[in-house]
């Protein structure tokens, strides 16, 4: 997977100048009613300069107090802004991808026309030339081509899509490197994957997910409740002799409503699209992000997703009497000639047991065909060797009047136990022996299941092997369960049962015969290699074709809620220490015994108040870099993790702010005198 | 110093068994006593035109719940009225004024007791027996009724017989069970009985029962002004009974369990103290058993023991040892005749357990010990009023499952079911209710003159103010006293904080509960947050501080700190 920060148009750092100008930007009264907590804070900011300038508390006093707001609505401001300014790295250098292009559009007759591709409709036909750019998101339907997607997914190893298979699918904007195709167009103008992509990753089309939805509905309370303490406070302090003015009353009202979460709650949003996008996942909502964190099954097909899906030679097992490097020989110059990856594996592995590599010139190749089944070669001293499957093999021995050992079906069954495809090699009319296919599985596979099923996450495999094969693959890969002999429909049948038992499920896919189970799926990922049927029916593309990219969206989905609930927390438990910083600098002029509650032993009421303030509003950028990141997560038990984040978030929110608030204030009484 | 563990001991050793009983009785399993309790049942089932075991949704419960309350609050209200034309008024006491008949009628029906009269002096018998006891025994099981209903529905509704456990079907109108069942069932079985025990106790103990006028009386210390002085008498001990045990509060006399009369011995006074914390300790044993939930019932158990204990060894601590407590400077008004810990366990207990009892006045304790019990009601789940403090709980169970779901990476779901928007858009109403009545009712009665009618100043007229609503949102009521509440501003302010604080707390976790019975059900896995940890508890803990005291911190300090301060100086000098 390569970074997508590569291609990015700005290095990280470039982009916090126009990120400062969009905090300013963000000020404008249409946007901040967006985030009620900090439509506040700026709310406060006003009526504390209209305070100030009324002479309602001493100038110096009340401007500090406006800055100090003022910054605190730019910090949030500016979280939001640079989330949005990465997106945008990543946007400028996709449009560019979609600029100018230009179609060769076909009519009915085949007649070409050049045209500009953003008048393409679906269902046009273009034809795309070795070296030009694909005008429009498609399927091809005549024709194989390799083609860079370089400009999508920043991998710019080629890619090969060929019609009527399930790797047909072409994105706008991505060159053609040999070849010619023909390509159906499939998107509307303006809302091709590239189009969809740029909104997504600019932010301007993102919605609030039901998560933040309804943590946005907490925030908005606990900010209320505040705002009921702060004005009945003058109320109830004035019988027993406490005037508290306006500004103090903010200051409080602003220590104690979640600021820092509620200035940070769109940039973990934004930031959690582009963690996805990073890892080279399209999602094409928020919601299926997190959705994607509350998984609990994982459907997967064997074929090229547990496995590479070409078998490869993985060992000869030769019948008594027959010498190993009998077969070993008598294979590899069966397969000497032999295109296909099985072939090529025999070859490989007969070397690497120290089998010579020539074949004798005058030798005569026999490909398979479908009625022989058999490959093999006719050498010119009559030799006649042949491989193939078992039945194959037996006609053919038993037509040279030869006779097929019992052993061999021994043998045979020993392989196809074991998973693997057993392919038999034959020398004239003698039956040498067996040589082992197995479909290799991939590296790493093993782990990653485990982890997933410390996360919570149960993964079945589907396959067509039989019952005894699908056992040994899902024993040697981990998985938890498995469907054998599983037809297109099963697959479908599974999601809607595991469903109805209240999961949510994963499935990944990538074949035309894939949609319907995508769709049907609680999370589809699909290939980008995939049909655009796949592509469609999923709710997030993998623009790797990696299957198992899944674990990487489960935790950003998982880490996207984690650093919600975590920040949430924080931002509660600093209320602690505010209230000792504020309360006896409020209350301590009109009770002088309240002074006893000034645990910190700040330098002054005024300096306490701003202290609070300094730090309530500098913990909003000190954390946007953990919200761009967002918590680190490790699979573990749940309640471990609630135990360390609780914790850290937790305890730790309340400690901090004491420590933090006594240095501001240190600062302030070394740099001010009150 | 050993009541207070003798009384915990023999709380669980009570507790427990009666949970179980009650769980069956709220299960409707057969049991023993069905001839005998099914004989008196019938004809009250007959009367109400139900039949006990059709079911019943969540909307059609609470409307049998408010329908239930509106016509007793109205039968009630006239009687308190009238009653000095009704018979049964030995002592020729006058009718009640609109508005303390109004308040005394919600305060009961609210399971609150608070009491802006003095009852011997201002109810007749047929009222105190009416209005007064017979509220009393039902409403703390209306109380219970919701939290047993509400319990069904999270745990997705009750199963028809016959079906497989856990298969219901996802449908809007999860059966919570049959409201008029759930209330005859639980007072003909569980409460009247009880109560029969403990007025029995009570009057061994020296309580008095009886129908007759209060006898007079020559003091020793008799004066030209005092020659003759009228002792009230009359049912008193099944009234102490019925409401120590159903968290209700209200005594026959005015100063309530301070009365010798009320709690004559040292061995009425823990009989007491021990009904106080009964039932809502055995409601808490019930969880278990009653959902078959048994983890889940030993969290809450666990939860609020904890709570309990706490909040218990502070009360006991402050009133012992605090700066402003052992001085004698202070004793204007101490309990002398039990002592200052027995105080201090009563103060502890009744208000968390939203009974509202007192054996001593809260006005003349410690300010600490004042500020324990104004946080025990704040927070009104430590236990809780029967059937409130479990709802109260759920709430704030919800809450912490809302943000501990979401730290440990997947959408908040209790026992599988998602708690999304909705849901917590009616947790949102509950969680802005409490500072809106109680603090915009203070910040009234302090700000305009003549409202408050404290009797003292400066920041212990504030507690008592400010206790004053906490107490009628907490649906308590006891009294910091001292406060002249006899008032048409006190009696309505009252009258509302006293509905704010019992309807939306108890029906809006039924609606949650409901709703969430009607979601599909996602089986609990290793991924799941399990809630039958300490480490959740503790997560809980810490949402109940946060939520209700961060709210609530301006004005403790300005109360009761500032007054512990205050005195603490004035003893140091």
């Amino acid at each position: 997977m390569t970074d997508i920060s590569t291609r990015a148009a700005l290095p990280a750092g470039h982009g916090l100048l126009p990120a400062s100008l969009d905090a300013f930007r963000k000020l404008a009264p249409r946007h901040a009613v967006r985030n009620p907590v900090m439509a506040v804070v700026w709310l406060g900011t006003v009526v504390t300069a209209g305070a100030t300038l009324a002479g309602h508390a001493s100038a110096g006093f009340g401007a500090a107090v406006t800055l100090i707001l003022f910054i605190t609505v730019l910090f949030a401001n500016f979280a939001e802004a640079v989330a949005e300014a990465r997106g945008r790295g990543q946007a400028a250098s996709l449009r560019r991808a979609r600029q100018d292009l230009v179609a060769r559009r076909l009519d009915a007759a085949g007649r070409e026309t050049t045209i500009a591709a953003a008048a393409l409709r679906p269902g046009d036909r273009v034809v795309v030339d070795e070296g030009q750019l694909v005008p429009a998101d498609g399927e091809i339907i005549e024709g194989l081509a390799t083609l860079n997607e370089a400009a999508v997914t920043g991998e710019s190893a080629p890619v090969l899509r060929e019609a009527g298979t399930d790797r047909s699918g072409v994105i706008g904007g991505t060159r053609v490197l040999s070849d010619r195709i023909v390509v159906r167009v499939t998107a509307e103008p303006g809302h091709s994957f590239l189009d969809r992509m740029i909104a997504l990753v600019e932010g301007s089309s993102r919605q609030k997910t039901p998560n933040e939805i309804a943590l946005g509905i907490v925030l908005a309370v606990m900010t209320l409740t505040f705002l009921f303490v702060v004005i009945s406070l003058p109320f109830i302090g004035g019988f027993v002799g406490v005037q508290i003015n306006v500004v103090l009353l903010v200051a409080l009202l602003v220590c104690l409503i979640p600021t820092t979460i509620g200035g940070l709650l769109p940039a973990i949003g934004i930031a959690g699209m582009n963690r996805a996008l990073k890892a080279n996942v399209l999602a094409k909502s928020g919601k299926a992000v997190e959705v994607a964190g509350d998984v609990d099954v994982l459907l997967l097909d064997k074929t090229g997703t547990i496995t590479h899906g070409d078998r490869q030679a993985t060992a000869f097992h030769a019948l008594a009497g027959v010498d190993d490097a009998v077969l070993r020989q008598a294979a590899l110059l069966a397969s000497l000639a032999d295109p296909t990856p099985e072939g090529k594996s025999i070859v490989r592995l007969a070397q690497q047991d120290g089998a010579a590599a020539t074949a004798p010139a005058a030798a005569h190749f026999v490909a398979f065909t479908a009625q022989t089944r058999m490959s093999g070669v006719d050498l010119p001293d009559g030799r006649v060797i042949r491989k193939g499957a078992l039945d194959a093999i037996a006609r053919h021995v038993q037509a040279l009047q030869g006779r097929v050992p019992a052993e061999l079906q021994a043998r045979v069954d020993d392989v196809a136990r074991k998973g693997a495809t057993p392919l038999v090699v034959s020398d004239g009319r003698h039956v040498l022996g067996v040589v082992e296919l197995a479909d290799v599985i991939k590296h790493g596979l093993r782990e990653r299941f485990a982890r997933l099923r410390e996360m919570g996450v149960r993964t079945v495999m589907i396959t067509g092997d039989n019952p005894l094969t699908a056992a040994n693959i899902a024993a040697d890969t981990g998985v938890d369960d498995y469907i054998a002999e599983a037809r297109p429909e099963d697959k479908l049948a599974r999601i809607r049962a595991e469903q109805a038992g209240g999961r949510l499920v994963a499935m990944v896919g990538d074949g035309t015969n894939d949609a319907p189970a995508l769709a049907q799926a609680d999370v589809g990922l699909a290939m980008n290699a995939g049909t655009q049927a796949a592509k469609e029916a999923g709710n997030m593309v993998d623009l790797d074709s990696d299957p198992a990219k899944l674990l990487a969206v489960v935790e950003i989905g998982k880490q996207q809620l984690i650093t919600r609930g975590a920040l949430t927390t924080f931002s509660l438990a600093n209320d602690v220490s505010k209230y000792f910083a504020i309360l006896p600098a409020l209350f301590a002029a009109a009770i002088p015994s309240l002074a006893a509650l000034d645990v910190m032993r700040l330098s002054s009421p005024a300096s306490a108040v701003l202290s609070a303030l300094i730090f309530n509003a500098l913990v909003i950028p000190a954390l946007i870099p953990l919200a761009l990141r967002g918590v680190r997560f490790r699979p573990t038990s749940a309640t471990r993790l609630l135990r360390n984040n609780m914790l850290v978030y937790g305890l730790g929110g309340v400690l901090l702010p004491f420590a933090g608030i006594k240095l501001i204030d240190m600062a302030l009484a070394a740099a001010f005198t009150f | 110093m050993s009541e207070p563990f003798l009384l915990l001991a023999l709380l669980v050793a009570l507790g427990w068994p009666l949970g179980r009983y009650l769980a069956a009785v709220m299960r409707a399993e057969p049991m023993r006593g069905d001839r005998f309790f099914g004989w008196l049942e019938r004809p009250l089932y007959a009367a109400l035109g139900t039949r006990p075991e059709t079911g019943m949704g969540w909307r059609a419960y609470a409307a049998a719940f408010l329908a239930s309350n509106l016509l007793l609050g109205t039968v009630v209200w006239i009687i308190f009225m009238t009653q000095a034309w009704l018979p049964l008024n030995p002592d020729a006491i006058p009718n009640m004024r609109w508005d303390l008949a109004l308040h005394t009628m919600v305060s009961f029906l609210t399971n609150t007791n608070q009491q802006h009269y003095s009852g011997q002096a201002q109810l007749s018998y047929l009222a105190q027996m009416t209005g007064v006891v017979g509220l009393q025994v039902v409403t703390p099981v209306m109380g219970l009724a919701l939290a047993a209903a509400t319990l069904r529905g999270l745990c997705g509704g009750r199963q028809a017989p016959g079906r497989p456990p856990g298969g219901v079907p996802a449908d809007a109108h999860a059966d919570v069970g049959n409201y008029w069942a759930d209330v005859i069932r639980a007072t003909l079985r569980f409460v009247l009985p009880l109560c029969l025990a403990w007025s029995a106790l009570l009057t061994w103990q020296g309580v008095p029962a009886t129908l007759a006028g209060g006898p007079l009386a020559t003091p020793i210390d008799a004066a030209a002004t005092l020659k003759e002085q009228k002792i009230p008498l009359g049912p008193v001990a099944p009234l102490v009974a019925i409401k120590q045990l159903g968290s209700n509060g209200g005594g026959w006399y005015g100063p309530n369990s301070a009365v010798p009369l009320e709690n004559p011995t040292p061995l009425s006074d823990f009989l007491e103290v021990l009904a106080i914390g009964l039932i809502p300790v055995s409601i808490v044993f019930m969880i278990g058993p009653f959902t078959g939930r048994r983890r889940f019932g030993a969290m809450v158990f666990g939860t609020m023991l904890l709570m309990s204990v706490i909040s218990t060894g502070l009360a006991l601590w402050s009133e012992g040892h605090s700066a402003s407590a052992a001085d004698l400077a202070l004793m204007e008004g101490k309990e002398v005749r039990l002592g200052t810990d027995a105080s201090a366990l009563w103060a502890a207990l009744t208000t968390q357990v939203n009974n509202g009892s007192v054996n001593a006045m809260l006005d003349s304790t410690a300010p600490l010990t004042g500020l324990v019990a104004m946080v025990n009601m704040l927070i009104n789940a430590i236990w809780g009023g029967v059937g409130c403090g479990l709802q109260q709980f759920i709430v704030y169970l919800l809450l912490a499952v809302f943000l501990a779901g979401l730290m440990t990476g997947r959408t908040p779901e209790l026992f599988g079911r998602k708690i999304e928007g909705p849901e917590v858009k009616l947790l949102a109403v509950l969680i802005l209710l409490q500072p809106l009545v109680i603090l915009g009712f203070t910040a009234a009665a302090l700000a305009i003159p003549g409202l408050a009618g404290t009797s003292s100043p400066g920041f212990h007229g504030l507690s008592q103010v400010f206790y004053e609503y906490v107490s009628a949102f907490a649906n308590n009521g006891s009294g910091f006293e001292g406060l002249g509440d006899g008032t048409v501003w006190w009696n309505l302010s009252c009258t509302v904080a006293l509905i704010a604080g019992r309807y939306p707390a108890l029906v809006i976790p039924l609606a949650i509960a409901a709703r969430l019975a009607a979601k599909r059900r996602a089986p609990e896995g290793p991924g799941t947050l399990a809630i039958e940890t300490p480490t959740f508890a503790l997560t809980l803990i810490g949402i109940v501080i946060i939520l209700t005291l961060l709210q609530f911190m301006p004005v403790l300090v300005l109360g009761p700190v500032a007054d512990h301060l205050a005195l603490g100086s004035l003893i140091a000098r």
